[in-house]
């Protein structure tokens, strides 16, 4: 039986098409997953079908039915009948889809309150059944918590106890774990795929990860550009469509080619026992020690909290570490004075992960590029400039523009080219790709890649991304709360891991079934 | 290049909106006011016709006559020249202390910060009407101190803002890039942190001028400004309360002429500040 | 919530020793001889012999070095007494105090008014889905306060005393005076509060936590009055706080306006006649006004958020 259908629905913004000619159906109970780049309409369609445009958008045309009714033509009455007791929503971002002021009893309790489903005693009680069954422990507590006392995982629990309250007929997920690290996704999508199937609720997952769609959802509808380029049950085993094809070939699987293993090579960077405290007495790194090895990648992976952002800030001593020693090229630069230090930031750069904020956006391209250059009064800055654009394979038409005409990955060739320009010879990569698309992402790591092989450059790459790291490094760091938990050369801690936390990680990359190849029919 | 596809278009709004034109007009007539009243009005501000005392407005006395038959209109055309000239002090003073205040406090951080932060917040705890009545009190009275008064009593706002900004470009990842690609604190500031910071502070002084041009003609409508005959808004007000139930022309019009410069310039404000919807 | 409270408390001492101090350097110590000049003057008339002059001086504390002044002016302060009037000789903080309560009173209405109509505007002006009613409401404020205060007054007395012969120009006594004075007050403070609650409000909507509640089924009135509003009042109670500390000083113009008796008449007095001791004490109470209300906006911020003044407890989830 068909639970919602959607035919040939077109949505615009201010007149700009978002979404054309989109049509699929989802069944009673079934999983469908739709899976897009950002601005593929995957959002704007979920948020049609829960009548919920974000201002100034407008359903042209097509038609959106569920359960036999025409959702399009329901009064703003009807609709509250229908949200949250026939559609419920599982939102991208728990941080910020709880309101904070309220308890989170409350907040799970007011569906049941605004649908009848309860009086205002029997709701709290519900409220913290409700809390239980989605994997809340102590939901007695909790219920009478507030959401900025809960963790980024539990938080979305909530939401997830919120939209199981009213027992609806669809769920819509929209990137519903994207926020949240890995272990924590997978099991946050457990669970919520197994409580779906425990009361027949279908699900509508929107996702940007191929993989997390392989695994949960018995059918894929892949969008670009607001149109449906392919659907079907085997999308993934069996992909027809070259859009399809590409996304499959940029997501950056656990099956792609390790690099050769690196010869021995003398260290660039040496750390001994580094240890950072916050004021607060917060440990944030503890007894950290490992080589980056001259013209090869070391890859500090970790989830958010673990540290490695610190460490590589100390590394590059934006940030003093607490005790420990960083040598670079032999020279020991713990207690480096100012000068000294600036003269020694001609050899050691960094890529920021978010390409929006590392730019100032006064500057121009040329400007933002030519910087380090002016900082050492460099000579003939704007053939630099030029070259150094072609190196990172921008039009040198970009020099004149504003950051802000420039795509993300533009923008973050922009700041690759920034840390080129000094011909340094430590990179570090700070989640360089982490904000951008997959395909956007897979061509950023091969321009990498490149770099390192023309310039000899050492990378030290960090990601919460075990599948990007792959790609991209020879030996491999995986940190926890402060300490490197794991490190040996990139072959052994992907392939062969000692530690359960690797092992861990490893098990929660979203992908296995596309891993392993299996068609992705049934559950 | 894939990604070159997904640039964003920019939008440049062409279109002025009316609302705006007609600030930037109000203020450009009374910048032409100030600098050449002879140019929008014929009648003597100073001595009037006696024979035409308390007239109504009509054609030849747009906005009426005084009790001493004198031309409301011109003496609003020429009291914009002190009006706008202590305006400008008032804002000027307010502007360049204050953002010195907060760039320091707010570059320098520590114990400086947190000096200059506590005097600004005592500066924000009494009102600005009565720092300034105090600052009077101490100065004397006239225009000029008038018009310093409102710039020391409204520098606290300068300070905050420029200091909230100095923060947060001064944490701004891309301020950090540049640290870290070798370029030393006196460039980033420079080249940096004030053009970033400039934006909110010169949508702020505009802010101020509106602001400032109620609180100056406030302390003249007390009394505490230019000494008569010599026209004030303020003081014109004053003038004409006396007279409320026989002439209202005499308090409503340069009434009014305050209302249209202090809406010119939070309009004009709100277009700086980015805030156009 | 103890510290929170200790802290507040603080800041709040500081804020008025500050205020007394930054006073104290402006009215005796900025222009020096001018104002003791003044103070002499007005003991002794306006041609005061040296003698005399050293004698005012000595009575008023002015011979004494500065440090000295202040040290005396600051203990007597801590006991209510900042000097006797220039002007009429009385005792400044009796003048200041017993003018307080009709001044009171026309600021407590208009801190009804400006709530009102600041809270008013901003909500229905966020909630209404009508375009053209939303840019009125919204509008409302940022007219209100470019308008000059002392101009409203009489505005207001032309039309609603003389056209309309409703309610009284001048005076001190019944409640009808306190109508016009009040609402001449609450314009711009009201305005303020609008356009921070308007603004807030809209930030509000914009949050994600907005959407989910209506993805339960909330209908938008639930929305934005059980939702919105209380996440969009703390940076409006913040302000309101503030602006109402100003409500004191502004009755400077409308007690001027009105012909009232009150702190704002024997202020613009004080200036007028360079009456220091009174001049000083005014600005004390005006911040002793201003510290009270925003200790009491502190203590009303944590019933209204929960994250304010509470030690986080984060549990892994």
């Amino acid at each position: 039986m068909t639970l919602l259908r959607i035919t040939d629905l077109a949505v615009s913004y201010q007149a700009v098409p978002a979404v054309r000619d989109v049509g699929f159906d989802v069944g009673e109970g079934e999983v469908v997953a739709v899976v897009g780049e950002s601005g593929s309409g995957k959002s704007t369609t979920a948020h049609a079908a829960i009548g919920l445009l974000p201002r100034g958008g407008r359903v042209d045309g097509g038609a959106i039915t569920f359960d036999g009714r025409d959702l399009l033509r329901l009064s703003d009455k009807q609709w509250r009948g229908v949200r949250g007791r026939e559609i419920a929503l599982v939102p991208q971002d728990p941080a910020v889809s709880l309101n904070p002021v309220h308890r989170i009893g409350d907040q799970v309790a007011e569906v049941l309150r605004i649908h009848g489903l309860a009086e205002r005693r029997t709701a709290s009680l519900q409220a913290i059944e409700l809390l239980e069954r989605a994997g809340v422990p102590s939901p007695e507590l909790r219920a009478r918590q507030y959401p900025h006392q809960l963790s980024g995982g539990l938080r979305q629990r909530v939401l997830i106890a919120a939209a199981l309250a009213g027992r609806p007929k669809l769920i819509i997920a929209d990137e519903p774990t994207s926020a949240l690290d890995v272990t924590v996704q997978r099991r946050i999508l457990d669970h919520l795929t197994s409580l779906a199937a425990d009361s027949g609720t279908a699900i509508l997952l929107i996702t940007h990860d191929l993989g997390v769609a392989a695994d949960r959802a018995s059918r894929i509808v892949v969008l670009s550009q607001g149109s449906v380029v392919e659907e079907g049950s085997s999308v993934v085993s069996a992909p027809t469509h070259p859009y399809t094809r590409q996304l499959l070939a940029a997501a950056p699987s656990m099956s792609s080619a390790l690099r050769p293993a690196a010869p021995p090579a003398e260290p660039l960077v040496s750390v001994r026992d580094l240890a950072k405290t916050f004021d607060g007495g917060i440990r944030a790194v503890d007894g950290v020690s490992f080589d980056i090895p001259r013209g090869q990648t070391l890859a500090l992976v970790g989830e958010s909290g673990s540290g490695k952002s610190t460490t590589a800030r100390m590394v590059l001593r934006l940030e003093t570490p607490s005790a420990g020693t960083v040598e670079f090229d032999g020279r020991d630069i713990t207690a480096l004075p100012g000068g000294d230090l600036r003269r020694l930031r001609r050899r050691m750069q960094i890529v920021y992960q978010n390409p929006y904020a590392s730019l100032n956006p006064k500057f121009s391209i040329e400007d933002v590029v030519a910087e380090p250059l002016r900082a050492f009064g460099v000579p003939d800055r704007r053939a630099r400039v030029s070259e150094l654009l072609e190196q990172v394979a921008l039009p040198s038409s970009v020099a004149r523009r504003k950051p802000a005409e420039l795509s993300g990955g533009q923008r973050q060739r922009v700041a690759i080219a920034r840390a080129l320009a000094l011909k340094p010879d430590l990179v570090v990569c700070d989640e360089p790709v982490s904000a951008l698309d997959v395909s956007v992402q897979a061509q950023i790591l091969r321009l990498l890649a490149d770099l390192q092989s023309s310039m000899g450059l050492s990378y030290l790459f960090i990601s919460h991304d075990l599948a990007v790291v792959r790609q991209l490094a020879d030996h491999v760091g995986v940190m926890r709360e402060g300490t490197l938990v794991e490190l040996g050369p990139a072959a052994q801690v992907l392939a062969e891991p000692e530690s359960e936390y690797t092992k861990e990680l490893l098990a929660a990359i979203p992908g296995s079934r596309m891993r392993n190849g299996l068609s992705t029919t049934g559950r | 290049m894939v990604d070159l596809a997904e640039a964003p278009a920019r939008h440049f709004h062409v279109k002025v909106p009316p609302g705006l034109l007609l600030a930037v007009a109000v203020l450009a007539f009374v910048l032409l006011a100030a600098f050449v009243p002879a140019l929008l009005t014929g009648h003597d501000p100073i001595t009037g016709v006696p024979a035409e005392r308390l007239h109504g407005p009509s054609l030849h006395h747009l906005f009426g006559t005084d009790e001493t038959g004198r031309d409301v209109y011109a003496r609003v055309i020429h009291g914009a020249s002190l009006s706008l000239r202590a305006t400008a002090i008032a804002v000027l003073v307010a502007l360049l202390a204050g953002s010195a205040l907060g760039l320091l406090a707010g570059f320098r951080g520590g114990w400086a910060d947190t000096a200059i932060m506590r005097v600004v917040d005592v500066f924000l705890a009494i009102p600005p009407i009565l720092l300034s009545l105090a600052l009077v009190t101490a100065l004397g009275f006239g225009t000029t101190n008038v018009a310093i008064a409102v710039g020391i009593a409204n520098l606290a706002s300068f300070a905050r803002v420029m200091r909230a900004e100095v923060l947060r470009v001064r944490n701004g990842v891309f301020v950090e890039a540049a640290r870290a690609s070798g370029v030393r604190w006196s460039g980033v500031l420079l080249r940096h942190v004030l053009p970033n910071a400039a934006g909110p502070v010169l949508a702020l002084a505009t802010l101020t001028l509106g602001t400032a041009v109620l609180e100056v003609s406030a302390l003249s409508f007390l009394g505490f400004g230019a000494t008569p005959p010599t026209p004030e808004w303020g003081s014109l007000v004053a003038g004409g309360r006396s007279f409320l139930a026989t002439a209202w022309w005499m308090t409503t019009f340069p009434g009014l002429t305050v209302a249209a410069v202090v809406l010119a310039a939070n309009r004009l404000s709100r277009a700086l500040d980015g805030g156009d919807r | 919530m103890r510290r929170y409270l200790l802290r507040r408390f603080g800041q709040a001492v500081f804020v008025l020793w500050a205020a007394f101090t930054l006073s104290f350097l402006i009215l005796y110590l900025l222009p020096g001889d001018a104002v003791s000049a003044k103070l002499a003057s007005g003991e002794a008339g306006s041609s005061a012999t040296p003698e005399q002059l050293a004698a005012a001086r000595a009575e008023y504390g002015l011979d004494s070095p500065l440090p000295v002044q202040y040290l005396k002016r600051l203990v007597s302060a801590l006991h209510g007494d900042f000097g006797r009037s220039v002007a009429t000789g009385d005792d400044a903080s009796h003048m200041v105090v017993t003018a307080l309560p009709p001044t009171l009173a026309v600021t407590g209405l208009a801190l009804v008014f400006a709530v009102l109509f600041g809270g008013g505007s901003a909500f229905l002006g966020t909630f209404t889905r009508f375009r053209w009613l939303r840019q009125a409401l919204l509008s409302l404020p940022s007219l209100a306060i470019s308008l000059p205060p002392f101009w409203v007054g009489l505005l207001l007395i032309q039309f609603f005393s003389f056209r309309l012969r409703l309610l009284p120009a001048l005076g001190t006594q019944g409640f009808e005076t306190i109508i016009l004075p009040a609402v001449t007050l609450a314009l711009p403070t009201g305005a303020i509060i609008g356009q921070v609650l308007a603004k807030s409000l809209a930030t509000q909507q914009e949050e994600p936590y907005a959407e989910i509640a209506a993805t339960k089924g909330a209908s938008r009135w639930r929305v934005h009055f059980g939702h919105l509003l209380r996440n969009a009042a703390v940076p409006a109670l913040t302000v309101a706080g503030v602006v109402a500390g100003n409500l004191v000083a502004g009755s400077v113009i409308t007690e001027t306006v009105f012909s009232r008796d009150g702190v704002g008449r024997i202020t613009a007095a004080a200036v007028t006649a360079q009456d220091v001791p009174v001049v000083q004490a005014v600005i004390v109470l005006a911040a002793l006004v201003f510290v009270a209300l925003n200790l009491l906006v502190d203590l009303l911020y944590p019933l209204l958020d929960p994250r304010i003044a509470r030690t986080p407890e984060v549990a892994r989830g």
